[in-house]
């Protein structure tokens, strides 16, 4: 139940994206079209996930027990970024194909915020053990693909619309997230 | 004069929220209030300008290979420094802008001006488009938060001129996605007129 | 100078002497900052209790493990001329709208009333969650004791009046409130059973000398 309770909350109600600000840059930038926004999400459940279990355990194994948790940001980032070149690296040898779907996205992850940010949110909830941390890190990139999918989607048609000259691009999509993140504000209340 | 467009830049014509579209999630997440939005545009521009002015320094002495990784050290070093500062001497403007003070570190900014324009520049020239872009990142952060707050709360930098609750929504989540969109499509009209 | 080569060697020299000069730095910074930091959460740990309970001149500081869970909860026993005041029970909840743990200090007179509430952190929404820190919404707990006044909103068969579009924010609020309340509790039942057994000692002890 509780597990439910963290899931659906990370992916409706506190949504990453659409509340929480966190993965801007790569919502708005690689969501022009459907497919490329599945690998994007398929990259970020993959980092993400692994990214919590490491940086937990790290905090909660090394920077708790020696008091050095101000180095908190520096070595969450350097893990981040040798995890994202490590992966690179294992799957290329190891799945090709999976290499194939995922590479292009893959050196993008190290400065999309939302994996440091729910790297960073895990270590701050005192209640968390490691499992719970699994779960809310894969709820909430299950929740930044949701949104990724929906916003493409739209951004598909959108292209087809005849949009007033200062709104198009950019500008219009905004308004669209918008109103997207007004659509997802109905879930509250879920839990 | 070669220095003053370094350094304006920044303010409209690459401004980096409004035009290069850098660094949005701070933008979006913590600019409920005009202050807020000072504070982390402040923040940021210190980081901005003290890894530009390192990064120029040393360009030399970093073989390319690991030109990035040494980049993130020195970035994140500045940012848990400016952490550290915040919590002790500004602790409400600490808890308010939270979990997206480390997250300075991920700024596309930051990281983009190192690799863009520091390490091949001279340490005035960094220094100048690190104060430049740090100030259009700062202006454009309490420009947003001031419409936002304005419209949301009726007051701006905390001084309310309307008495009870305005138009909330603005300051939720959807507000910031629909302002920001306007106010980008608002600069694009009047840089056509100039 | 010259661009150094990507030789190994030199790539290694380069990350090592950068990530030592980054964490001395730090170390440094962090020393310099710790004394800062400590006094500022003090400060603001210090104006909550002031904020919920009535003139104290002397705290008496210490964790309880609360009914059930493994962590603990700090109370905050304030004394004036050496007698109690009110205690300061200072609780969280994880169940608020924002990830951000919401923290509150709450204060009991010795009665076991609620005097008052004051939040030390919360990133509720803006304009809906964070009236949590109103008077509005804060008052109506003042003078109520948990026994008969039940910690809910009142959607969900409780007595307290929720923010108008920020229920999870104000269930969130009144768990903290009643996670307090029962570790207050749980100590003042063992603070009494503590006594009864000392003063059961105190008797066999002087029947023991008859």
């Amino acid at each position: 139940m509780e597990y439910l309770i963290i899931i659906i909350s990370a992916i409706f109600v506190s949504n990453i994206v659409l509340a929480q600000y966190l993965g801007i840059c790569p919502f708005l930038g690689v969501s022009g079209k459907v497919s490329t926004s599945v690998g994007m999400s398929g990259a970020v459940l993959f980092v993400m996930t692994i990214a919590t279990i490491v940086t937990w355990l790290v905090y909660q194994y090394v920077l708790l027990p020696f008091g050095i948790t101000f180095l908190q940001t520096i070595s969450f980032i350097l893990i981040i970024a040798s995890l994202v070149q490590m992966v690179e690296i294992i799957l290329k040898k190891v799945s090709p194909p999976l290499y194939q779907a995922l590479g292009i996205y893959l050196p993008l992850i190290t400065t999309n915020c939302a994996i440091m940010g729910v790297a960073l949110l895990t270590v701050a909830k005192p209640d968390f053990d490691l499992l719970k941390g699994v779960v809310f890190a894969v709820a909430s990139a299950l929740g930044f693909g949701l949104a990724m999918l929906l916003f493409a989607g739209i951004r598909e048609h959108l292209d087809l619309m005849d949009v007033p000259k200062g709104m198009r691009g950019v500008p219009i999509a905004l308004v669209t997230a918008g109103i997207l993140a007004l659509a997802f504000m109905g879930f509250t209340g879920l839990v | 004069m070669n220095q003053w467009k370094n350094f304006s830049k920044g303010f409209i014509k690459d401004n980096p929220v409004f035009v290069l579209l850098l660094g949005l999630c701070p933008t979006l997440a913590v600019t409920s209030s005009a202050i807020n939005g000072l504070g982390m545009g402040l923040a940021t521009m210190f980081v901005l300008v003290c890894s530009n002015m390192v990064i120029s320094l040393i360009k030399n002495l970093i073989p390319d290979k690991v030109r990035i990784p040494s980049f993130i050290v020195i970035i994140a070093s500045f940012v848990t420094i400016v952490e550290l500062i915040m919590e002790g001497f500004a602790p409400a403007l600490f808890e308010a802008l939270g979990i997206f003070i480390p997250l300075i570190v991920v700024n596309c900014i930051v990281l983009g001006r190192a690799e863009g324009f520091a390490s091949k520049q001279s340490f005035i020239s960094s220094l100048i488009d690190g104060l430049g872009m740090g100030l259009g990142f700062a202006f454009a952060l309490t420009l947003l938060g001031a419409v936002r707050e304005a419209l949301g709360n009726g007051s701006i930098f905390g001084y309310k001129f309307i008495e009870g609750d305005a138009i909330l929504v603005f300051i939720l989540s959807p507000g910031a996605f629909i302002v920001l969109g306007y106010l980008i499509a608002l600069l694009n009209r009047f840089k056509k007129t100039i | 100078m010259a661009k150094k080569e990507s030789s190994f060697l030199n790539m290694v020299i380069t990350l090592f002497v950068i990530t030592g000069v980054a964490s001395l730095a730090l170390g440094g910074v962090y020393n310099l900052t710790k004394e800062p930091i400590r006094l500022a959460k003090l400060a603001k740990a210090e104006k909550a209790i002031k904020e919920v309970i009535p003139g104290f001149d002397s705290l008496e500081i210490f964790t309880v493990k609360p009914a059930n869970g493994t962590d603990s909860l700090i109370f905050n026993c304030g004394y004036k001329n050496n007698k109690l005041v009110g205690t300061a029970v200072e609780s969280y909840s994880n169940k608020g709208y924002d990830p951000t743990q919401i923290k509150i200090m709450v204060g009991f007179t010795p009665d076991g009333n609620i005097n008052n509430t004051a939040v030390i952190q919360q990133k509720e929404t803006p304009g809906l969650g964070t009236k949590m820190t109103s008077p509005k919404f804060k008052n109506q707990f003042a003078g109520k004791n948990p026994k008969n006044f039940i910690l809910k909103v009142k959607k969900d068969g409780g007595d307290v009046d929720a923010i108008t579009a920020a229920t999870i924010s104000s269930r969130a609020f009144c768990g903290a409130i009643q996670r307090a309340y029962d570790a207050y509790e749980k100590e003042n039942k063992q603070k009494v059973q503590n006594t009864e057994q000392q003063t059961q000692d105190v008797i066999t002890e002087e029947q023991k000398e008859k």
